[in-house]
């Protein structure tokens, strides 16, 4: 009698797919959606991607399922649902990027940077009056909201006790809520106390973003305030440093990172807002460095009057448009990075 | 520098819970006491009183008297800022400031306090203060590193070099050594009886071994049962206690019958 060998098993092994079985699967779907599109005469890119993804979530199931058992196959059909919810956040994310870089890249040139569109009718002129316009109504809103916000923030979390504290923080929940037209009708009906109607300046522009601005602020700080151990305070008091100091010197430093983060994120919040700026700041075809004194272009107001208002050329505006939205992503990524950046030098180094 | 502690039917509430009651015991200069008891009977509670910390926490608030060198710590008037530079504090788990390097941890009660110092005068101060903590030789080559960059129980060792910086006449610890190792535990037992030369300690502990060996005098809180007032059962020499106490809570908890 032969002996066979028996094939040994053991109570720990169980099938398991192949490591490029996903891979296959997504080719073979792929050519199956097609073929099934192209014998009904309709090749359509986004319908393929449909179907190949509900073949594949399905295919991959059904597979896992007889070789390796319902608890794997569970896992591989919520991984399969996850990265494809994944890839569906991130279609709008980079269809706006590559439209914005491809129509952008026309007027992506010197003379757009350098030039202001005063006497400009059709093609060539620039967005550096937008551009300035945007940079100046930025920081004069951060000079407003970052104080105020901070402060804020440290009463609520270092000093604020009961109700005062509580119809802050609710006050603060409500400006969030505010929709930015109504911040700018807000900054509109303050200067036309003091200026009379029909007003037009680029600090009106601030004072609109900074209702924006400071609840972002507000809240962002407080949640880095919050961060910080509270036995390092204990440490401070306990050396006979009085509590402003140790806020001055140990909580902030400790959560200085968060907190730039935070401001960087919120000028990006508000550094696209176009409503308020169209009410208040009004727009201009020409340079103006001057934030109390008449109109002040910026550069989403830039984008919408440009698309909005196509001259005699309409190519040339429609091309602006785009350069200046592309300009706009730029300016808020290189803001990232240096908040990035400050954020890396000044977080407590932890390394040996 | 070293001053005497006295406390008069002291009584602390949290909010309108009684945490403490009528604690009334005297601590000598120049010694070193600790404070034993389970846990929850109030002795950090209690400890935190001595230089007003427990003013920290929200809603906390004494009654009775503290008397360091006869002033009065809750007497009208009485700053607790300048209380604290009195009086000095390490506490149970070690925090250095992780923004500052370890020379500037040590020298956190000048700086932080805005006060001038020279270079030279600054140098003086960390090596005397890292030597006081036995913690000199191990980071003499790495002064500009993070304070948070050490091990445990040398951490433990800057903060005792940062609390005896300021020159406090007193100097208070929370378990200083409950997050450390026995070795780490005995650099700082040792620590402890050389500081006792020049400084009031008052040490809360868990560990009866270590209250025998390091401290003079020691005192016995217990409760009576959850939401009860924490009380001073027995307070005496520290041989006393751990051999001919004269409660029969404390002699059952020293000998580790309930506990």
């Amino acid at each position: 009698m032969a002996i066979t060998q028996a094939p040994i098993t053991s109570a720990l092994k169980a099938g398991k797919l192949h490591r490029f079985t996903p891979l296959y699967i997504i080719l073979g779907t792929l050519a199956v959606a097609t073929a099934v599109f192209a014998i009904l005469g309709a090749v359509n890119v986004a319908g393929i991607l449909i179907v190949t993804a509900v073949l594949f979530v399905v295919t991959y199931w059904l597979l896992s399922l007889f070789v390796e058992g319902s608890r794997k196959a569970k896992d591989r059909l919520m991984t399969s649902l996850v990265v494809i919810a994944f890839l569906i956040a991130l279609v709008p994310l980079i269809s706006v990027a590559i439209t914005t870089l491809t129509n952008g890249a026309a007027r992506f040139d010197v003379d757009f940077f350098t030039m202001s569109m005063r006497n400009i009718v059709g093609e060539g002129g620039g967005a550096l009056h937008a551009i300035t316009g945007t940079l100046l109504i930025t920081l004069a809103t951060s000079i407003i909201s970052v104080p105020i916000g901070i402060l804020t923030a440290i009463y609520l979390v270092e000093y604020g006790r009961g109700k005062l504290a509580r119809w802050i923080t609710f006050l603060v929940d409500v400006m969030t809520g505010i929709p930015s037209i109504v911040a700018g009708l807000f900054a509109y009906a303050l200067l036309v106390i003091f200026f009379g109607e029909g007003v037009r300046l680029g600090i009106g522009g601030a004072i609109a973003l900074s209702v924006l601005m400071i609840p972002v602020i507000v809240r962002s700080t407080e949640e880095m305030l919050k961060l910080v151990p509270n036995e390092l305070r204990e440490a401070s008091y306990a050396l006979g440093v009085p509590k402003y100091l140790t806020i001055l010197k140990v909580v902030l430093p400790t959560s200085l990172a968060g907190i730039v983060t935070g401001v960087m994120l919120s000028v990006a919040r508000v550094i696209g807002e176009t409503a308020p700026l169209l009410i208040i700041a009004g727009y201009t075809q020409s340079m103006n460095y001057n934030l109390f004194d008449g109109r002040m272009m910026a550069l989403p107001t830039f984008v919408y009057n440009s698309y909005a208002q196509q001259g005699s050329d309409a190519q040339a505006y429609i091309d602006r448009a785009w350069t200046g939205a592309l300009s706009l992503i730029l300016i808020v990524m290189a803001l990232n990075l240096i908040a990035r950046l400050i954020a890396n030098i000044f977080s407590p180094k932890l390394g040996r | 520098m070293s001053k005497r502690i006295e406390v008069k039917d002291l009584k602390v509430y949290y909010s309108s819970f009684l945490a403490v009651e009528d604690i009334n015991l005297t601590i000598e200069p120049r010694t070193v006491t600790a404070f034993i008891g389970p846990s929850g009977c109030g002795k950090s509670t209690f400890l935190r009183t001595l230089n007003r910390m427990h003013e920290v926490i929200p809603g906390a608030r004494v009654e009775g008297e503290v008397l360091i060198d006869g002033d009065n710590l809750y007497a009208q008037g009485v700053d607790p800022v300048l209380v604290r530079r009195q009086v000095g504090m390490v506490f149970q788990r070690p925090n250095p400031f992780p923004t500052m390097s370890i020379r500037d941890n040590v020298l956190a009660g000048v700086k932080l306090n805005n006060r001038k110092i020279t270079k030279t005068d600054a140098d003086d101060l960390v090596e005397k203060s890292l030597r006081g903590a036995n913690l000199w030789n191990e980071v003499k080559d790495r002064l500009e590193k993070p304070g948070s960059s050490i091990s445990g129980g040398q951490q433990q060792r800057l903060c005792i070099a940062r609390a005896i910086a300021v020159s406090p006449d007193v100097l208070l610890m929370d378990e200083p050594c409950s997050a450390l190792d026995p070795i780490s535990t005995l650099a700082i037992e040792d620590l402890i009886e050389e500081l006792k030369n020049e400084y009031t300690i008052v040490i809360v502990t868990h560990n009866m071994q270590q209250a025998s060996r390091v401290s003079d005098r020691t005192a016995f809180f217990n409760i009576a049962g959850t939401g009860k007032p924490g009380k001073l059962i027995e307070y005496d020499d520290t041989n006393t206690i751990f051999t001919q106490p004269s409660v029969q809570a404390t002699e059952d908890y020293v000998s580790g019958r309930f506990g």
